[in-house]
């Protein structure tokens, strides 16, 4: 039997779009000040020794991952990885539940069994990474698929990836998968040129990623991931053929990480040119000028935003450091939900 | 002079690159970087084109090792952290593990494992893999829990013709010093008596074996004399070193860092239990994590690892039974 030929298109978009209004642009903008200063402060607490573990930002990406998420809406899934901060509070997250996981809130959503980047709230369509990267590509697809079983219709799942990970089994598996199923799945590739220390020319040896929407028969876009308005432009696109039935669509964004790997890295392995070259640009920067030129904001209204994104995180960083961790003697260190095939811990009791 | 567990294994690993042209080093971040924690520093530059970076892929990696094994090539391979292991699970438990028997054809990789929690590390970077591994026939399992053992055992799992997987403990890094790297080794599959005592015996290995050490001190006090076993080889398990020394205690506690489903500790003392029941004065003992993921939380970790007070207290109860 022949199957139906399957659109494969290949868009680049740059630059302003028609169909992101300014309503929008200044949402997204906002979105990325407050992600930025919600990580300035999480970096700070990680000098100052209050962060326990690693501290992993997306400072330079919160273009591109604020508008993997703001097109999203009730109903919707979206799985973030490591650098999704940003995309994370366009998806309803909260700077308070950022900090409580970083601090370890028996408050928070992870109640201070994971922390850090490993959140989400699972039956709000807002998934918890694990670290093993590439492995939430096919569960998102499963999300989607359960949907279309029960019925429903027009939803759509966003989840996100790094250069490095492209390299990862999973991302292959999930990616083909959800392509021959048709799922509404967009994969957004975060190409920041390093996997950790590792250029992307000992990563992979096709030209482009976007290469690789050919091989699985899925649609293909690529942005500036530095430029806000044409990651808005994209991703507008690409979640609405994903909503009308398109099946997966693939955005491979260009970008630099603008930190290190992790708050413990001084990414010296970056090469200087790129970060002078448009690559290295600051998103931030870059919206605040379109945003500007366009009228949509002025300079007094960008630097009283920021000061309010501060101020935000101030406040909820007051709540999340007065409330207490779990406690080890009331926790009930059951793995799983059924009640009666909890074995309980008869190897560590009573000490 | 003093050498860390984490720079006897970057030792070890430079005189395998020297003294063998067959060995070469494959993984993430392992090149020009020197590895997530610098197992590697410098080894790039010093051996070109024989310390690679890898993509980011697990399976391929190993894949990759076996491959060039089959032809005569010795290879390291560095997971980033042992938890990530499981990703490339097939090609260790079913490619590598199986292909001497199968075939005839011995394969000599090395998978290094920066395993065992520390502190924020949480679900994912804190993994004890030991037990898994063990599980399958065809593989060395070593856990080595000193400086020494760390050199020695690490280039002893070059020499050997058969995969190794070679579980390093990620607390022991930058903590665990020595004097010097050391000139003779043990050899791999023996047991070490870590401290002589009459009292129980204590059989642990890797991190737990600093646990465990702490606990016969604060023991000393209170009258017992404690003796602690180094396994060193979970697979394999030096089951005679373990009866001698039940037979002179007639009491034993097994303490592991992994979980409490099977697992090394499990496996001593069933093999006590069959081979040396009537050596035991009490029933045995054994200290695991609890039975849920590592979790994040620096509390609830210190709770949910067996820590050298929890192998005290489970002494003092082993001893007045
Ligand atoms: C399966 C797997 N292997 C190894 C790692 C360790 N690790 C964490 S981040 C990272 C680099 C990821 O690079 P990339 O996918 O490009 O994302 P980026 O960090 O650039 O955002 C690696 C190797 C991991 N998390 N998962």
């Amino acid at each position: 039997m022949l199957r139906d030929p399957m659109v494969t298109a290949v868009q680049e978009k740059t630059g302003a779009g028609k169909s992101v209004d300014a309503d929008l642009a200044r949402r997204a903008f906002r979105t990325m000040l407050l992600a930025r200063a919600t990580e300035e402060k999480l970096a700070a607490l990680y000098r100052a020794g209050m962060i326990k573990g690693g501290v992993f930002l997306g400072k330079g990406q919160e273009a591109l991952s604020t508008a993997s998420a703001i097109f999203l809406r009730k109903g919707d899934i979206f799985g973030p990885l490591i650098r999704d901060q940003a995309g994370r509070l366009a998806f309803g997250d909260t700077v308070l539940d950022t900090l409580r996981t970083y601090l370890g809130s028996a408050k928070g959503p992870m109640r201070g069994r994971d922390g850090n980047i490993h959140r989400g709230r699972p039956k709000e369509g807002y998934y918890a990474m694990i670290s093993h990267l590439g492995a939430l590509i096919p569960v998102v697809a499963g999300g989607l698929y359960a949907r279309r079983l029960r019925g429903e219709t027009g939803v759509v799942g966003v989840t996100s990836i790094g250069d490095g990970a492209t390299s990862t089994g999973a991302f292959h598996e999930g990616v083909n998968l959800a392509a021959v199923e048709r799922l509404p799945l967009v994969v957004v590739v975060a190409n920041n040129q390093y996997a950790y220390s590792t250029p992307n020319n000992r990563q992979f040896a096709c030209a482009d990623l976007l290469d690789k929407a050919a091989g699985y028969g899925i649609a293909g876009f690529k942005c500036d991931g530095t430029d806000p308005a044409a990651c808005l432009e994209t991703l507008h696109l690409a979640v609405q053929a994903a909503r009308e039935g398109h099946g997966p669509q693939l955005v491979v964004a260009t970008l630099l990480r603008l930190v290190g790997h992790g708050e413990h890295d001084d990414a010296g392995y970056v090469d200087p040119g790129l970060r002078k070259a448009n690559v290295g640009r600051d998103c931030l920067d870059v919206g605040a000028a379109q945003l500007i030129e366009a009228g949509t904001a002025t300079a007094a209204d960008i630097a009283a935003w920021t000061k309010e994104a501060q101020a935000e995180v101030e406040a909820a960083l007051n709540k999340a450091q007065r409330e207490k961790g779990p406690d080890p003697d009331t926790e009930d260190w059951q793995a799983i939900s059924t009640e009666h095939l909890v074995e309980g811990q008869y190897d560590t009791e009573d000490e | 002079m003093s050498v860390t567990y984490l720079e006897a294994i970057r030792a070890a690993q430079e005189k395998a690159l020297s003294d063998d042209p067959r060995v070469f080093i494959y993984g993430q971040d392992v090149g020009v970087f020197g590895g997530a924690f610098k197992a590697t520093k410098n080894l790039a530059a010093e051996f070109p084109g024989r310390v690679m970076d890898s993509p980011l892929s697990e399976d391929a990696i190993v894949g990759m090792a076996i491959g060039a094994a089959i032809e005569g090539a010795r290879p390291i391979v560095e997971m980033q952290f042992a938890d990530f292991s499981t990703v490339g699970f097939n090609q260790i438990v079913n490619q590598a593990a199986t292909l001497y028997y199968r075939t005839d054809v011995p394969c000599p990789i090395v998978v290094r494992l920066p395993s065992g929690g520390t502190l924020g590390a949480g679900p994912f970077h804190s993994q004890s893999m030991e037990a898994i591994y063990s599980h399958y026939p065809g593989l060395v399992v070593m856990t080595p829990a000193t400086v020494e053992d760390a050199y020695s055992m690490l280039l002893e799992a070059v020499a050997i013709d058969d995969p190794v997987i070679f579980c390093e403990h990620k607390l022991l890094y930058y903590h665990l010093k020595a004097d010097k790297l050391p000139d003779t080794a043990q050899p791999a599959g023996k047991a070490r008596i870590a401290r002589a005592g009459r009292d129980a015996t204590v059989v642990t290995y890797s991190a737990m074996l600093h646990e465990s050490l702490q606990a016969a001190e604060e023991l000393v006090e209170e009258g017992w004399q404690i003796e602690v076993i180094d396994l060193r080889t979970v697979k394999p398990l030096d089951t005679d070193t373990v009866l001698a020394s039940v037979a002179r205690t007639g009491r034993l506690l097994v303490v592991g860092e992994a979980w409490p489903w099977g697992g090394v500790t499990a496996e001593v003392i069933s093999r006590i239990a069959t081979e040396g029941f009537g050596l035991l004065d009490a029933a045995p003992m054994r200290l695991n994590a609890k039975d849920t993921p590592v979790p994040y939380h620096p509390d609830l970790w210190a709770a949910h690892r067996p820590t050298a007070s929890a192998v005290a207290a489970r002494l003092r109860k082993l001893l007045t039974q």
